[in-house]
This record gives C-alpha cells, structure tokens and sequence, in this order.
C-alpha cells in the first residue's frame, strides 16, 4: 500500500515541484506575501492593500470585470478568427458556417458580442465610479488620461467589430457612424471649409477610413486589421501603463 | 520668511519638551492573497456564468447579407454611438459627429487638470464638490444617457419620435416648420442683416452667450476664492467646456419648443 504522507513528501519536496513552487502552502504572512510576488499573474496584484480597496461598494469591481471581459474577448476573438474571412464574398457565409456547423460556434460569437456590449457599459460605469470618488484627483490625474484613451479605444474596438458579420445591420450602422466623417472641418468633403483644402469624395478623411467612397470590401479588410491586430496591440500597450500606475501613483484611492 | 530655529534654541526644546513617541498609526492593510484575490475569483466566476447561460440563451442578431442598394429605415448606429446620432437632429454632421465627440474626449481628459478642488478624493462626496459632479451628471447621465435612450428606443422611420407602444409607420407626416433664428419671432423684423454673407443675429446671439463665461470672470473673480484659485486659463476651459456642452439643451429647447433650426448661418457652416 502507498503511504500517501511519503508520496506527499516525494512530489512536493522533488527538485521538479520546488523549480516550479518557491514556497510552501502553509498559511503564513511571509507565505502570501510570496503568493503574490513569486507568480507572474499574481504580481499584478502588490502584496497588501488597504482594507478598504476590495470593498465592492467602494470599486464596484467595474475596472476589474471590464479587463475580465478584455480577455474573454480575446479568447472568443481568437476562436471566431479561426473561421472567419474578411472577405466580401465569404464572411457573411462564414458567420453562417459559425451559427450552424461549427461545434460551439454560435456560442463562441454569441459571447464576443455580449462580452463586448458588456465591456462598454462596464467601462462607462468604471470611468463613472472613478469621477465620483475623484480618484483622478492628484496623484492620479495621468491615468485618468490614460483611462480616457482606453474607454475611446473599446468603443472603437466594439464599432470596428459591428461591421464584421457583413449583414444588414453592420454595414447601415458602419455607413452612419462613418457618414459624420465626411463632415469633418477642413478634412471631409462635406464639412467646413473642405473647398478650401481641396478634399474630393474619393480623397478625405472618411475614404481614407472606409478604403473607398461606400462601405465595401476594402472597409471590411481595414475594419478586420484594426479590429483584430492595431486596436487590441493599442489597448494592450496602455493597459499595461494604465495598471501599472495605479501601483505607481500608490494604490487605488481612498480617503486619507 | 520666519528664520530657522538655531541648533541650539531646538536642543533647548527637546530638552523641555517631554518624549512623545511619533509613530504614525499603522495602515490598515490587508493581503492581497487571499483577501482580494478570492474576491476578484468569486466576481470572475458570476461574470462568467451570466455570460455564458446569456449566451446560451440569447443570440446575437444576424440580419440579411449586406446590401448597398437596400438601406433600411431607420438606420441606426450601433446603440452607444446613438447619443452622436441624436445629436445630428439639432447639430450639422460637422459639430454632432465631429467637434462634439472631440470636446468630449479632450473634455474628460482635462478633468483633472481644471478640477483644483483638493478635497473629494478617494471617497464619495457630493458636498465638497458641488459643481464638478453637478456638471458630469448632467454630461453623462442627463445629455449621454437619455440621448441614447432615445435614439434607441423613441427613433422610427425617417429619425422620427415614436413611442414605444406607437406603430412604426414610415409614412409618418412631420410638418416641416423649422426656421432659422433670423426668420424667426422679433428677429425676422431685422431684415436679416449680413457681413460678407456672415448673418449677424447669429453672431450676435453666439457672441453674447460666449460672453457670459468672460463677464461671470470679471464679476465673480475679485471676490470668489475658488475662481481664484482657478486663475484665468483653467476658468477659461473650464467656461468654454460647460457652456458648449449647455449649448446642446439650449438648442434642444430652442428648437422643440421654438422650431427654431440654426442660431448662425454663414456661407461655410452652420450652428
């Protein structure tokens, strides 16, 4: 019979487990601090807090459910794009391939698209949070900017994505939303002081957005590589800063 | 300046003076493991089942393949740009797509930075700081949030109003009486006058209204310490972000309750 203490103490103490574990589980001070620090996931996380930082009333948990959401989107996106073609011809059949054959499928693009309305809200609701607590407040008032930029990249993450299913619904509301383009001053046909600069339909701010004068398929395409590579890299890139500081600037705010 | 205490006046003291430990109290601090993480674990874990059983349940619209030639009516941006859409019913395309959406975002960026009040920080006050969060609840929950709710809900056919329980009818007549601020009431009396095609009656109105900022400066600045401790630039920003964002009501009023279409025409823009 195998005695389970000394198959304990042959897996846990073996050169592979510790390599791997730097410390015991036992509940001690020095053991959580080294939860945290010693695991490259953790360390997002300092080692203590302030009681008041995991009150929900306080956060209202909306900063972290909006990076929870970011990396389902990731997961879904990843999965979706394995099956989808920004292509003219083919992505709508593929949407339909995704609906009807592909095991998961829909419920792969149905959670992208929740996940995504979600993150919207969830990110409204945390810009909302961190004004009435005035958490932008010194020394905090970089990644309140840096806030800003993230909110506009996941509305623009979650427009670029509206257009990929290439039915109906995403091409109109793509060519409304991308219709105030050309009314832009000085860079849009239609807009302010266009004649001035010389903009022509085919060349202005909105075709050079759209790949054309009507929402086609080089939209699509371009629509596809911000939506999947440039957005997410950018978003990327300013999460990072935007976590980051909050450990820089001393934590997440709370009454002196 | 008040001179430095010499070395020897501050031995003198701490002689006098009894011991006092000075150990700051210590912070209330907690471990993250497992304080915060099980919190964030048991968040993570709802999160995700919501999602999942929603996305079982409900599915994500699908509509017919793409169709240059069929443009549905109404058209409707996706719902959390309908605010921007909204907008262009009292706004040209250049303001309500463009400039406004601009101003909002370098609006919120700035917040920290024309917001001197120290206090409010790191807890929830409205007392102490009355009119920042006065401003960002009308911005946000008033104007955003209700601009939104409409272009989602109340908007049919042709960006027409209908309510929730009145039929879509895409025939809907809505009587065109719109007109411009100069044909307009006491002002169509004027005879519209004109600077090199520049109306001035719109000019006049967007000037006074700008003024207001520059006047509420000159009565309020000698005597209001808040105004003084924001000095003339941040006051500046400050005046020019709350009144164009108060433009919008305004000429939501004005137009619901007066028809009234532009407050200024010129040959290049109008407002």
């Amino acid at each position: 019979m195998i005695n389970l203490k000394d198959l304990k103490k042959t897996i846990f103490e073996s050169q592979v487990w510790r390599s791997i574990f730097r410390h015991d589980y036992a509940d001690t001070p020095r053991n959580r601090t080294l939860q945290v620090m010693s695991n490259v996931w953790m360390h997002l996380h300092p080692p203590k807090i302030r009681r008041h930082a995991i009150r929900v009333r306080f956060t209202w948990c909306m900063g972290g459910i909006t990076f929870l959401l970011f990396l389902v989107l990731t997961v879904t996106g990843v999965v979706l794009m394995f099956y989808y073609r920004p292509v003219a011809e083919y992505a709508y059949a593929d949407m339909k391939y995704l609906q009807f054959d592909v095991p998961f499928g829909m419920l792969m693009r149905n959670m992208h698209r929740w996940a995504a309305h979600g993150m919207v809200l969830t990110v409204w609701l945390h810009m909302f949070r961190v004004f009435m607590t005035g958490s932008y407040k010194s020394p905090r008032e970089f990644n309140w900017v840096v806030g800003v930029l993230l909110l506009t990249l996941t509305l623009l993450l979650s427009f670029t994505g509206y257009l990929l299913p290439w039915d109906q619904l995403s091409i109109w509301a793509v060519t409304v939303g991308t219709n105030m383009a050309r009314a832009t001053p000085l860079l849009g046909h239609e807009g302010p002081f266009a004649q001035v600069v010389g903009v022509t339909p085919r060349y202005d701010a909105r075709a050079f957005l759209l790949g054309g004068t009507i929402v086609g398929p080089p939209t699509l395409l371009r629509f596809y590589v911000l939506h999947c590579i440039f957005l997410p890299i950018l978003a990327s890139l300013l999460m990072i800063v935007h976590f980051w500081r909050i450990r820089k600037d001393g934590g997440i705010s709370g009454p002196v | 300046m008040a001179e430095a205490p010499g070395r020897a006046a501050v031995a003198e003291k701490a002689k006098a003076a009894p011991f006092k430990a000075k150990i700051k109290p210590i912070e209330d601090k907690i471990h993250c493991w497992p304080y915060l993480v099980r919190s964030e674990f048991v968040c993570s874990v709802i999160i995700m089942v919501v999602l999942m059983v929603w996305s079982i349940y409900i599915n994500a619209p699908m509509e017919e393949p793409a169709n240059p030639t069929n443009t549905p009516n109404p058209s409707k941006a996706p719902w959390y740009f309908l605010g921007l859409q909204e907008m262009l019913v009292y706004f040209d395309p250049w303001m309500a797509g463009v400039v406004l959406p601009t101003l909002i975002i370098v609006g919120l960026m700035v917040i920290p930075f024309i917001d001197v009040n120290p206090k409010g920080n790191g807890y929830y006050t409205f007392e102490e700081r009355k009119f920042a969060i006065t401003m960002f609840l009308i911005g946000f929950l008033v104007l955003w949030t209700s601009l939104i709710v409409t272009g989602v809900f109340l908007r049919g056919p042709g960006w027409n109003l209908f309510w929730p329980w009145e039929v879509w009818d895409p025939h809907k007549v809505v009587a065109l009486t719109n007109v411009d601020l100069p044909y307009w009431g006491p002002f169509k009396y004027l005879g519209n006058p004109k600077v090199f095609g520049v109306e001035l009656v719109g000019l006049t109105a967007i000037t006074i209204y700008f003024a207001l900022g520059v006047a509420f400066w000159f009565w309020k600045s000698k005597t209001s310490p808040t105004l003084q401790e924001l000095g003339p630039i941040r006051y500046g920003i400050v005046a020019s972000l709350v009144l164009t964002m108060m433009g919008l009501p305004i000429k939501m009023f004005l137009r619901i309750a007066f028809n009234i279409k532009y407050i200024w025409v010129t040959p290049w823009f109008n407002i």
